[in-house]
Parts: structure tokens; sequence; C-alpha cells
């Protein structure tokens, strides 16, 4: 499988696709995407990085070991939801806040650093997956 | 009880806890002079719980708590009357001399502030224990005490002797705990109380329910196994494995008498049945002899003492048991009597072992003057146990002959078997406090001489008390033993007997029993002869039966874990598929739930084709001849479900099924590659009907269940409570995303828990099998 042509467009495709997870990520909470659709994509996206162009490069490029970035994806989830303890609501309620970033409103939310979280853990996992596969097949 | 005051005693019930979390660091600081400050927090519960003779003894008893869990009716409570506040006391104030004696004990050890750490524990827990009130705090109390033991008796986690003796004594007494937890349930059950004051008010309730024998049962079972009676009686002296602090003060004076509490605390509402007057006694009276036969046999200072323990424990659980005031009197009595002169002669033991390097009996000698406040010490607890006049033991020893006597067969039969055990244990007790003090000197591992005050002090202020309390025993009588006789009789008693010789019947049996006793002190070695042959004869011991079971219940599991984990995938997978289609048809087939045949479904043209293209994957699957084939046509047909997800209006939905087909695709190849199978099947026929068969059912019955489903009419409730309040309450147009990351965002937490914890088991499986390989192909 690790044809030139396959290895030459794999690091664009794979930028791409990471870049086009996060815009699915960003954008699910009013359109069609989401953190679990996101990570699945970005998943995808370093599978193949990883089949194109060999396992260690894309360790290199994630920096941290994936089921590390997968056990961050869930703290930082449980974390947007213990927020709502500060403000004593129920655990997970949602808190919105604007600010101004550039001068343009931006919407925060704890929901979003939830989504995020599920990113993560989806991307962490199944990419740590992948890659343990991968590495038996070509090590 | 006032606020002030509960709180108080709440304080006091936490106190040994903080002290155990200190313990390390002040340990560290001081070394062994530690034990000094530590000690303070036990005497000051001491001084705290003293506080209470005064209206206890006027027969009040205080109840006190907080609400625990309100909306279970549990609470934390507890309840003061003559019995916990005795307990209280001998806890805490044993528990003071038995720190200061740790300190010397273990002086120089380098796990002493971890050793302190859980000898605080456990006085925290045993004290919880006698004073809990709500069923629920005794039990946790009961259990952190088993769980407590367990590391003391742990304690040396170098020698497999400790590490063995620890477990057994966790298993025998965790097991009975659990027989407890159900009969405090059946308790609970059958009068309505969740505590025991509440229990105690109850009356006749207990006694005439049907389940009567089956509560007395399982709370017996709790109070054998923890006060070691026999067939449980093994894990006590094995767990003489401890250090000898612990020994003292767990093993003869606090936690196996937790056992005897339980009796004597339900006495007032389990009691005066035949089942109890039966059960107890001749459980009680067997431990008795048991425990005194097998005591003569050892040579081991600390072992004696733990066979005399065992047979102490079975003399109050048989007089507690008797049915009459004046055993219960007798009960009371004996009880602070062994707690004291026990715990001083184990401290004794463990002082002689200290400075001499020895406890066999046969190897010491002449020690009285290296050391001769240890031998006043000894010779003040044995006069104790073997109830000579004068000392606390023999007001005991009065009270049992004149509560035994000789009114019918069955109290004559008691009474003697009284006077064998208290004859051989004032043997023992006498071979233990003279034996290593008289007679020429012998040469011992260490050049003996006096220990610190720190080990002394113990032994010496028990062994004291036991003169002092009986001195005075109007006092004490008015402070502790009636108000604890009224409390386990349930009713009020006054102890009245005195250290003054009264000419009768019981001073006739103390005679008897002492020149039993002498007699037997003098035969020692012959007697030990005679058992060691006999027991040698039996050969075989509950002790040995304890190895026996657990090896048996090894083996089960051993078994059942071979047949249902073979190990082997399509096992795993057939049984998987079978269990799901048993769940899906079996409801339907019950309930006659069948789905009504569906109308011709008047789809567009375009959706027939991504369907006929869904039904080729699947044909490809079965028909492809090599395993990769396979699995890229199984992917076709998810991309044809995605793609009518698409056409119905699920985007959301088809997103992810897009990309959960094109993994599942990725790592399945990779899994197949890395598995090592070979490209094509080779299944016999045979297994691929099989294989059909489970496939096709499955199938079907997810078919039905689906058709079933669609055909009941929709609730929409819930559809347009998120149509209508995604946008205003949560911010957001895309309805399932809301959902996942906000209305339900507890299960996607759990989700994406699973699925972390998930990829890492994934990740560990795969990891151990490369790392086979790794390592074969380094040996080679």
């Amino acid at each position: 499988m690790r044809t030139l042509i396959f290895r030459t467009i794999a690091p664009y495709l794979t930028s791409l696709m990471v870049l086009f997870s996060i815009f699915v990520l960003l954008r699910g909470h009013n359109d069609p995407g989401g953190g679990f659709i996101g990570g699945l994509i970005a998943a995808s996206a370093f599978a193949i990085y990883g089949i194109a162009c060999g396992v260690s490069p894309v360790r290199r490029a994630l920096y941290f070991h994936p089921m590390a970035i997968s056990g961050f994806g869930l703290l930082l989830a449980a974390l947007a939801g213990w927020m709502s303890l500060f403000f004593e609501v129920p655990f997970l309620t949602g808190l919105w806040t604007t600010v101004s970033i550039l001068g343009l409103p931006v919407d925060l939310s704890t929901v979003l650093f939830f989504d995020i979280g599920v990113y993560l853990v989806v991307v962490g996992a199944i990419t740590s997956i992948a890659l343990a596969l991968e590495e038996r097949e070509h090590g | 009880m006032t606020a002030d005051s509960q709180w108080l005693t709440f304080l006091a019930l936490m106190l040994p806890f903080a002290a155990a979390a200190l313990a390390p660091f002040l340990t560290k600081l001081l070394r062994h002079n530690a034990a000094w400050v530590l000690a303070i927090a036990p005497a000051l519960m001491f001084l705290h719980f003293s506080g209470f003779l005064d209206p206890v003894s006027e027969g009040r008893a205080l109840a006190g708590g907080y609400a625990w869990i309100p909306s279970l009716d549990v609470d934390f409570s507890w309840y003061l009357d003559g019995l916990s506040v005795t307990f209280a006391l001998l806890i805490t104030g044993i528990g003071t001399l038995i720190v200061l004696y740790s300190g010397g004990y273990l002086n120089g050890h380098e796990h002493q502030g971890r050793f302190f750490s859980f000898i605080l524990m456990f006085m925290g827990s045993m004290l919880g224990l006698v004073v809990a009130d709500s069923f629920l705090t005794l039990f946790v109390f009961w259990e952190l005490t088993s769980i407590t033991s367990f590391l003391l008796i742990g304690f040396d986690h170098s020698r497999s002797g400790s590490r063995r003796a620890a477990l057994q004594a966790l298993i025998v007494t965790g097991m009975g705990g659990l027989s407890l937890l159900a009969g405090l349930l059946v308790i609970w059950g059958a009068t309505g109380a969740s505590s025991l004051s509440a229990l105690l008010a109850t009356g006749d309730a207990l006694r005439e329910a049907p389940l009567y024998l089956a509560a007395l049962l399982l709370i017996l079972g709790g109070a054998f196994t923890k006060s070691a009676q026999f067939p449980f009686h093994f894990w006590l002296p094995n767990a003489m494995e401890a250090p000898t602090p612990v020994s003292a003060y767990l093993h003869s004076a606090t936690m196996v008498k937790a056992g005897v509490y339980l009796v004597m605390r339900l006495n007032p509402v389990l009691g005066e049945t035949v089942a109890w007057e039966t059960i107890l006694p001749v459980f009680g009276g067997t431990t008795l002899i048991v425990g005194t036969f097998l005591a003569v046999r050892q040579t081991d200072l600390k072992l004696m003492l733990a066979y005399t323990t065992v047979a102490s424990l079975g003399l109050l659980v048989m007089l507690t048991g008797f049915g009459s005031h004046k055993a219960v009197e007798a009960a009371a009595l004996y009880l602070v009597a062994h707690s004291l002169f026990k715990g001083a002669l184990f401290m004794v033991a463990g002082l002689v072992d200290h400075e001499t390097g020895t406890r066999d009996v046969t190897r010491l000698g002449g020690l009285r003057s290296a050391m001769p406040v240890t031998f006043a010490a000894a010779v003040l607890a044995a006069c104790s146990m073997g109830g000579l006049p004068l000392f606390f033991g023999f007001l005991a020893k009065e009270e049992i002959y004149a509560a035994l006597g000789f009114a019918s067969g069955w109290s004559a039969a008691l009474t003697l078997v009284a006077i064998v055990g208290n004859g051989l244990m004032f043997a023992i007790g006498f071979a233990v406090a003279l034996k290593p003090f008289l007679g020429a000197p012998v040469e011992t591992p260490k050049h003996a001489h006096e220990g610190p005050v720190l080990l002394w002090l113990g032994p010496l202020v028990l062994g004291g008390l036991g003169l002092i309390a009986a001195l005075i025993s109007t006092v004490s009588h008015r402070l502790i033993s009636s108000p604890m006789s009224s409390a386990i009789a349930g009713e009020p008693v006054t102890v009245t007997i005195s250290t003054v010789p009264h000419i009768g019947m019981p001073l006739a049996l103390s005679l008897v029993t002492v020149g039993f006793g002498v007699a037997a002190f003098r035969m020692l070695g012959r007697l030990r002869g005679v058992m060691a042959s006999v027991l040698n004869a039996i050969g075989w011991g509950p002790d040995k039966g304890f190895d026996q079971a657990l090896a048996a219940t090894t083996k089960l599991s051993f078994g059942v874990t071979r047949i249902i984990q073979s190990g082997r995938l399509d096992y795993y997978m057939t049984a998987t598929f079978i269990a799901l289609a048993a769940a899906l048809l079996i409801p339907m087939i019950a309930f006659g739930e069948f789905p009504a045949a569906p109308a011709f479904p008047a789809m567009p043209f375009y959706e027939w084709i991504v369907l006929l293209i869904g039904v080729i994957g699947v044909g490809a699957v079965i028909y492809a001849r090599d395993r990769l084939t396979a699995i890229v046509s199984l992917g076709i047909q998810g991309f044809a479900v995605a793609l009518l997800f698409m056409l119905l209006g699920a985007p959301d939905l088809s997103f992810t099924q897009f990309m959960v087909e094109t993994l599942s695709v990725v790592i399945l190849a990779l899994v197949m590659t890395r598995l090592r199978l070979s490209p094509t099947d080779h299944r016999p026929t045979s297994e691929k009907i099989g294989d059909v068969l489970v496939a096709g059912t499955c199938g079907a019955a997810l078919g039905l269940m689906l058709l079933r489903v669609t055909q009941v009419p929709f609730n929409a409730e819930l559809s347009e409570f998120f149509a209508a309040n995604s946008r205003v309450i949560a911010h957001g147009r895309n309805i399932v995303n809301v959902i996942i990351v906000d209305f339900r965002g507890m299960d996607t937490l759990g989700e994406i828990a699973v699925v972390m914890i998930t990829g890492l088991a994934i990740l560990a499986l795969v990891r151990i099998r490369s790392a086979k390989p790794a390592k074969a192909g380094q040996e080679s």
C-alpha cells in the first residue's frame, strides 16, 4: 500500500481531513456534525497517514500518546460538567457566555468543551488501536 | 443527649482515625516516643466515656447520632448503656496501655508509624462497633474491625505464615460479617426496627416472628466466627503471627469479644428460647473444653494464651446462653476480668519474648531476678486468671458456680465443663506466669534484663486493676458490673458478690477447681505428651479443613473458568449471537408480539437502487472467496445503509455511519493481517451450516423486532420537546448534537468513558500478543 502516489498525497489528505474534522466539530451545534463524527474523521485521517508513511511519523506528529489524548478528552468532558458546580445547577448543565475576540462576539459554552472532550476521546481511542495494529503489520 | 455532648461523642468516635492519620508523621519525628503523644487520644476517649458511668449506673441509656441517609432511614447513631460503656472503657483504657506498649515493643522497627496507624484505626473501628446503634453503623464498624485486624495480623508481611494467618482471619470473619448482615436484614424485615435501641424496645416481637430461627442462626454465624467458637476457632491461634501488642489487644481484650458483645446485646430480644439456651451452651461448652485441651498441648507462651482465650470466649458464650440472671452477672464479671488478666499476660509473654528472644516455655526459666517487675505483673494477672481470692477473677468464678449449680442434669453437666475448663486454665495461667520466672536460670538467645517502662507499664496496670477492682467491689459493681448485667439481661440486675469468702457450694467448687488446677499444673509436661499423641492420632483439624475448602474453591472456579472462558473467539461470538437472538425472539414469542405483515413500500426508484447495492454487498460477503473481499463487501453494505439514512433525512446518522464503516473496514483488515489468518475461509460444511443458522436467526429476529417497533404508535412527546427546546434552552439548532452533548450529556459522558476503556483494553491485548514474538526472537 505504500505506493509513491499514496505516500506523497497522504500528508495533504491527512491535514485536510483533520482540518475538516475540526470544522465538523465546531459546526456541530447548529448543523450536521459534532464531536463524535469529527473524532471519527480525524481518526481515519491518522489511520491513512499511518498506512501510507508508517507509524512513527504519526506518533511524532501527534507528540502525545493517543491514549493520553483520549484520557485528556474524558477529563475535559468531566470538567465541563463540573463547571455547573460553581453555579449551583445540576451536573452537566450547559452554561453559556459571550466573549469578544478581535471585536467579534463568540459564544463560548461548557457544552463546547464537552464536545471537544468527546472528539478527543474518540480520536485518541481509535487512533491508538489503529496505530497499534499497524505497528504490528510493519514492525 | 445534649447537642454539645453529642458533638463530643462524635469527635471521640472519630479521634482514633485522626490519630491514625497523624501517627506516621509523629513517629518519623519522635520515633518510639511518639507513643506518649499518641496515647493521649485513647486516654481522652477513656475520660469522655467514663463521664457516662454515672448516668448509666442509674439505669439510663443515652442515644445520639446524626442522619446519614435519611431517605433510606439509615442513621449514624450510637447507644450507650452499661454494656457499651463498659466495652468502650475497656477498648480505650487497654488501648492507651497498648499504644504505650507498642512504643516499646516495636522500638526501632522501620514501620512503627504504620503499626501505630493500624492499631489506632482498629481502636476506632472497635469503639464504633460497641457503641453503634443503627444496624448499618454496626455492620460497617464490624467489617472495619475485620479489615484492620487483617492489616495487623499481616503486619509482618514478608513472612508467609503472617500472610496466611491474615487471609484466614479475614475470610473467616468476613464470611461471618456477611452472615451478620443477612441476619440484621432479616431482623429488620421481621420487626421493622433498623437500630438496636428500637429492636430492644420491641419486646417479644422477634421471638415470635416466623423467621426467628433464621435470624438467630445468621446472627450466631457472625458472632461465632468473630469470637472464635468451635469449629471456627482455628483462625485465632494462627493470628498469633501478629506482633504481640496486637495479640494482647485484638485477640484477648477486644475484637474477639465482638461476637460475645453481639450475643450479649441481643440476649434480651433473641434469648430465653429453647434454641438459644441449647445452641449457645453447647457451642460455648465445646469451645471451652476444646480450647483448654489444645492449650495444654502448646509450649509457645502466646499460643498457650491464645487457646485459653478461645476457651474463655466459649465460657462467655455458654454463660450468656444459660439463661438466668446469675449467669449473665457471671458473664459480665468474667468478661471484664478476662480482658484485664489476658491482656496483661499477653503483654508479659511479649515482654519475655522481647527481652530473651524466645517464648518457648520449655526454654525459659529463672527470670525472676532479671525481670522482677514483669514477674510481679505476671503473678497478679495469673492470680486473677486462676480465680484466687481477693482478685476479680475470683468474683467471676464464684458467680459462675453460683449460676450454674446442680439444679438439673443439664446445669450439672455445664458445671462439670466449667470446672474442667477453669482448672486447666488455672494450670496454664500459672504455667505462663511462673515457669519462665522460677527455677534455675536458663541460657536464652538474648541476655535477659528488665524491659523499659513503656513495656512493663501496661501489664502491671492491668494486673493491678484485677486486684483493685475486686477490693473495691462495691464501687466496681455499682459503676460497671451491675449496669452491664442489666443491659445484657434487659432488666435491672444488681451484682453483690464481694471478696469476703462466704461458705457455700460455689466456694467448695472453687476449691475443687483450684485443686484440679494445681494437679494439672504439676503434671503439665505429661498432659502435653498425651494431648500431642491424641492430636497426632486424629491428624485432621478445622485448620486443615480450611485449606482444603480453599483449595476446592480454587479448583471449582478454575474449572468453571475453563468452561466459560475457553479462549476461542468463535465460541464467544457464537454464544454472544445466540444470546442476542434469544433476547430478541423469546419475548416476542412469549407475548405473541409478532409484527403484522407490512404493506409493500412505495419508494422512489433511486432508493430501490441503493437497497439493491446493500443486498449485493451482503451477497458478496457470503460468496467472497477470500476474507479481504468479504470485509470490503461488508463495507459496501454499510455505505448503502448510510446512503439510505441520508435519503431519509438523517444527515448526522448517515455521516457517522460513513465514518464508522470506513474505520471498520480499515481496522478489520488490519486485524486480519495481524492475526495471520489464512486469506481464505476453511470452515467445514457442518460448522458453516451452524453459523448460517445463528446468523440467519439473528438477522431475522432483528428485522422482526424493528418491524414490530415501527408498528407501535409513535410517541412524539420527546421529539416535540427537543424540537421546541433545542434552540431555546440549549442554544443549538442541530437537535441530534444538542441531545448528545446537552440534554443527555450524562449518557455521553458514560459512553466516552466506555470508548476510552475499550481502547485501553484493546491496546493491552494487542501489546500482549506483539510482546510474545519479540521475546521469542530475543531468546533465539
